[in-house]
């Protein structure tokens, strides 16, 4: 299932991150491979979306490197690292409301994007072929999140989960070479849940993308990461195969305090 | 000479019609077409595919999906080895699927996409006999190891491989399609169709490429369709009445199918199309009906109560039509105000703007949906007919549609009324039997004659008026002749109610057991500040039983006293066909409901129960079950209250 042997796509090193005299990251390590799905876990505060933002750019690390496909990008701005192949999708879902579901999609494609202002202008030639070309690349994502039925719809007026599908798709608009998913199933019934999943795995057979899942569910992280790093109070206290994290001792006291015996939910397989 | 096969009319099509479109697909949000030429070469490089597969003359092959032109195709290669199609309903249920493949013996499974094929695995145990699983969708799909599982496309390349080797002397790939055709005759097997079934196990109907252009050619000389029109290939494809017009008509009259991109986005589609031709079940009419009201209940009141007059008027002047008369001449004025006005925007909004044949078939449609459409301006008609005759066996023609009969019998049909009341067909479209199943061949088919299982009469005119399934025709205790349809039909009109379930066999009285439509009380619910979280808790709202109360009341009114319904209860969960409760194509299992529901029947005539506790299994998608226990209040209605129900159904 990974795609050979050439190392991880992305690395963290040792990073930390300070926020005044509150340590956020305590000098975390971790990586991911193409085709592989990473899940992040850990309790609230825990330091899971502080390691995504830190990867995307949001917040420098006070020491510490984030690579990329062999390539240092510690500190560059999150428009770079945009374009360098890192994508994300948030928490809080952020569309543009008032525009359609198209739009918000066709947006994700900006980085490809190499039109100028004047050939844009002028449209015809240059533009209007680049325009064909991305619209077709959002068409087929579209497709492929099944969402055809509200192309023209404003996303601000889409129920929760169908956003949270339209974030994902601005996100794998970009084609990137790592997918951040920053909790895409709170808030949402088994069924919206299981067609996420289905679309996460999807995507990892299609493009095999290094994905990054922070998820609380559970069930959902045993069942489809193939590897789990486990953050407590911005370190890193156990990372393995889902197995064996389950019954791994540090993670059962971060979560559920002293209970010798008991073990993490098994994905329904 | 007459062409007698599908395939070698497929052909004809290409050679006469080549560069005409012949099918589109919205793909990537895009009507992608296909010319009839293009439409040879694909069908022709995928029998070539399948015959590498192993498919021969004689042999089944399933196809399960939704309509896309890939499946047709398949089904129009299939027809071309001789290999008999056997499509089959693309939301069955996995253990439904393995009875039709199994009892189908069918080698090659053509499933659309990853959904389907889960379906087939999750029951291929059980199929020792499928060999080949081929999907056209590869989504999601990738990583699947099974032994036989493969790709459309790949089965397509294959074909079209083989295709290029042969020596083709004289016209290349036509004489070639010619040759790999030569074989099949026009008695052959040209499809199995496995019909809904609301009396028990579904039976495999053969029907040979004689009986469905037979059946094709005689409906085109009744309703003219051409090579300029449009149909939408929407209906499920295992339903028969989608091969007759999207196959056999399609490829008789040269009309262009289009497939729309999902089943979400079947409205918008339908009007981006704009389609000249339109089959329909009743149930789709009563939808855009529905959807018409609650947009007009949505519209301020200026709009509302303009719009309302002029429908009125409009429905007015058409029952009026409908009956041979003339309409009153101040509903004549208000019908030419409400054209440019309101009936061409209402047709444009429902995509029915270039309509000029709409049919309707399959079940009976309550009048006042038929008044409505020629009220606002398109011609619906009825068809009646049935799988085991290909489909029409009668249809009214232009200027011959009375409310309460099905039309006259085609060219080539002849009807008959046996002692018992029960309408019984001849027609060169009857089936060749039921597949594996002569028994019931034979309870069916006697002497030549098609026991339809309705009961009917004919009229006057010659047009055929039915009654009921002869079955399902009984008797009050009292002996009033009770047709539960009939009742079920008055209810149905109401946009609030969905389903409806008439029950008094030997009874004192009617009773009724009732679905709201989820989407228009939804609507009414939301308008009034009515919260609810689900389909159970708003079926169950005291201010909705009132809503539904109004309307049984309005529809009393329109009924005879005796056959008034008395007592009536929503029920807690939709009737689902995943329950058996309908079949695939909506139409109750009345025995089957009957035996579920038997406690609620007898309290409908327990005069002491106010209500009825129910605790109803419940399948979640996924295969959950879970338990569900309500209490449902049982209204009863003063048998009396004609008057009343006029007054309340003003103000509803």
């Amino acid at each position: 299932m990974l795609n050979g042997d050439r190392g991880p796509r992305l690395r963290a090193e040792d990073v930390l991150v300070r926020f005044g005299g509150v340590t956020a990251l305590a000098g975390v390590s971790a990586d991911v491979r193409a085709g592989e799905i990473l899940a992040l876990i850990g309790p609230n505060g825990a330091g899971k979306t502080t390691l995504i933002n830190t990867v995307s750019g949001v917040y420098r690390p006070a020491a510490g490197r984030i690579v990329l496909e062999g390539r240092d990008i510690t500190g560059r701005a999150p428009d770079e690292i945009a374009r360098r192949g890192i994508a994300r999708t948030f928490q809080n879902v952020s569309l543009f409301g008032g525009m359609t579901v198209l739009e918000n999609i066709l947006v994700g494609r900006h980085i490809h994007m190499r039109a100028g202002v004047l050939a844009s202008g002028i449209y015809w030639g240059w533009g209007e072929r680049e325009e064909l070309r991305h619209r077709e690349a959002v068409e087929r994502i579209i497709d492929f999140l099944e969402i055809s039925h509200i192309r023209k719809a404003p996303a601000g007026t889409l129920p929760y989960g169908l956003r949270k599908r339209v974030d994902l798709g601005r996100a794998l608009a970009a084609e990137p070479a790592v997918l951040l998913l920053d909790e895409p199933m709170t808030g949402m019934n088994r069924e919206e849940k299981e067609d996420m999943v289905r679309f996460i795995l999807d995507i990892s057979d299609e493009w095999s993308p290094a994905i990054v899942l922070i998820e609380h569910d559970m069930g959902v992280v045993m069942d489809i990461s193939h590897r789990v790093v486990v953050l407590d109070h911005g370190r890193k206290i156990a990372e393995g195969t889902p197995d064996t994290i389950r019954t791994n001792a540090d993670v059962l006291r971060a979560y559920l305090g002293e209970a010798p015996g008991a073990a993490l939910p098994t994905g329904a397989r | 000479m007459t062409i007698e096969t599908l395939p070698a009319l497929l052909l004809d099509r290409a050679q006469a019609d080549g560069r005409r479109i012949a099918m589109r697909e919205k793909e990537y949000g895009i009507w992608q077409s296909y010319t009839w030429a293009e439409c040879l070469g694909r069908v022709q490089a995928l029998a070539l595919g399948f015959a590498r597969l192993g498919a021969g003359r004689g042999d089944r092959l399933v196809i399960v999906g939704d309509n896309r032109p890939e499946l047709y195709w398949s089904l129009l290669a299939a027809q071309a080895l001789g290999t008999v199609p056997v499509p089959v309903y693309q939301d069955a249920t996995a253990a439904e699927l393995r009875y039709a493949i199994a009892h189908a013996g069918a080698r090659i499974v053509i499933a659309e996409d990853q959904e389907q094929v889960d379906k087939i695995l999750e029951v291929r145990g059980e199929l020792p006999e499928v060999e080949h699983i081929v999907y056209k969708d590869p989504k999601g799909l990738r990583h699947y190891a099974e032994p036989g599982l493969r790709r459309l496309d790949a089965v397509e390349a294959a074909g079209r491989e083989d295709d290029g080797r042969r020596p083709a002397p004289g016209d290349g790939g036509a004489a070639a399609f010619r040759r790999l055709i030569e074989g099949v005759g026009p008695d052959d097997i040209g499809l199995i169709s496995y019909t809904s079934g609301t009396t028990g196990a579904s039976k495999g109907v053969m029907l040979s490429h004689r009986a469905l252009l037979a059946t094709g050619r005689s409906f085109l000389q009744v309703v003219p369709v051409g090579p300029t029109d449009q149909m939408l290939a929407y209906l499920p494809m295992a339903w028969v009445g989608d091969t007759f017009f999207s196959v056999v008509v399609a490829l008789l009259s040269g009309a262009a199918v289009n497939c729309p991109e999902s089943a979400e986005t079947v409205r918008g589609d339908f009007r981006e199309i704009g389609p000249n031709v339109v089959f329909a079940p009743p149930r789709v009419w009563e939808n855009l009906l529905a959807q018409c009201q609650v947009r007009i209940d949505d519209a301020d009141w200026l709009k509302r109560s303009v719009t309302r007059g002029l429908v009125g008027a409009a429905m007015r002047s058409a029952r009026a039509a409908l009956q041979g008369g003339a309409p009153a001449a101040a509903d004549r004025v208000r019908c030419a105000v409400g054209e440019p006005l309101v009936f061409a925007a209402l047709r444009d909004q429902l995509g029915l703007r270039r309509i000029r044949v709409a049919i309707t078939g399959g079940a009976p449609i309550a009048p006042e949906v038929l008044e409505f459409f020629r009220g606002i301006g398109v011609n619906l008609t009825q068809l009646y007919g049935m799988t085991e005759c290909s489909t029409p066996a009668t249809v009214q023609p232009d200027g011959q549609v009375k409310p309460d009969t099905v039309g006259p019998p085609i060219p080539g049909v002849r009807l008959r009324i046996d002692e018992r009341g029960e309408v019984l067909i001849d027609s060169p479209g009857l089936f060749s039997g039921y597949f594996r199943d002569p028994a019931a061949t034979a309870e069916v088919l006697r002497d030549g004659w098609l026991r339809t299982g309705d009961a009917g009469l004919v009229d006057r005119d010659g047009h055929l008026v039915i009654l009921d399934r002869a079955n399902d025709v009984s008797h009050l205790e009292d002996g009033t002749v009770f047709a539960p349809q009939y009742v079920e039909n008055k209810l149905k009109f109401s946009p609030y109610i969905k389903e409806a379930v008439a029950v008094g066999h030997a009874r004192p009285y009617v009773a009724a057991m009732l679905n709201i439509d989820p989407d228009v009380v939804g609507n009414w619910a939301q308008r009034r500040q009515v919260v609810y979280s689900g389909y159970t808790d708003l079926a169950q709202n005291p201010r909705v039983g009132e809503l539904i109360a109004g309307e049984v009341r309005r529809v009393n009114a329109l009924l005879a006293p005796a056959l008034r319904v008395r007592r009536f209860v929503v029920l807690h969960k939709e009737l689902d066909p995943d329950d058996a409760e309908i079949t695939r194509t909506r139409k109750v299992r009345r025995r089957f409901v009957a035996e579920k529901y038997a406690p609620i029947i007898d309290a409908l005539y327990n005069p002491r129960a106010s209500d009825i506790e129910v605790r109803a299994t419940v399948r979640y998608e996924g295969g959950r079950e879970a338990q569900v226990a309500r209490s449902l209040p049982i209204r009863t209605l003063d048998a009396d209250s004609a008057a009343a129900a006029q007054a309340a159904g003003a103000d509803a």
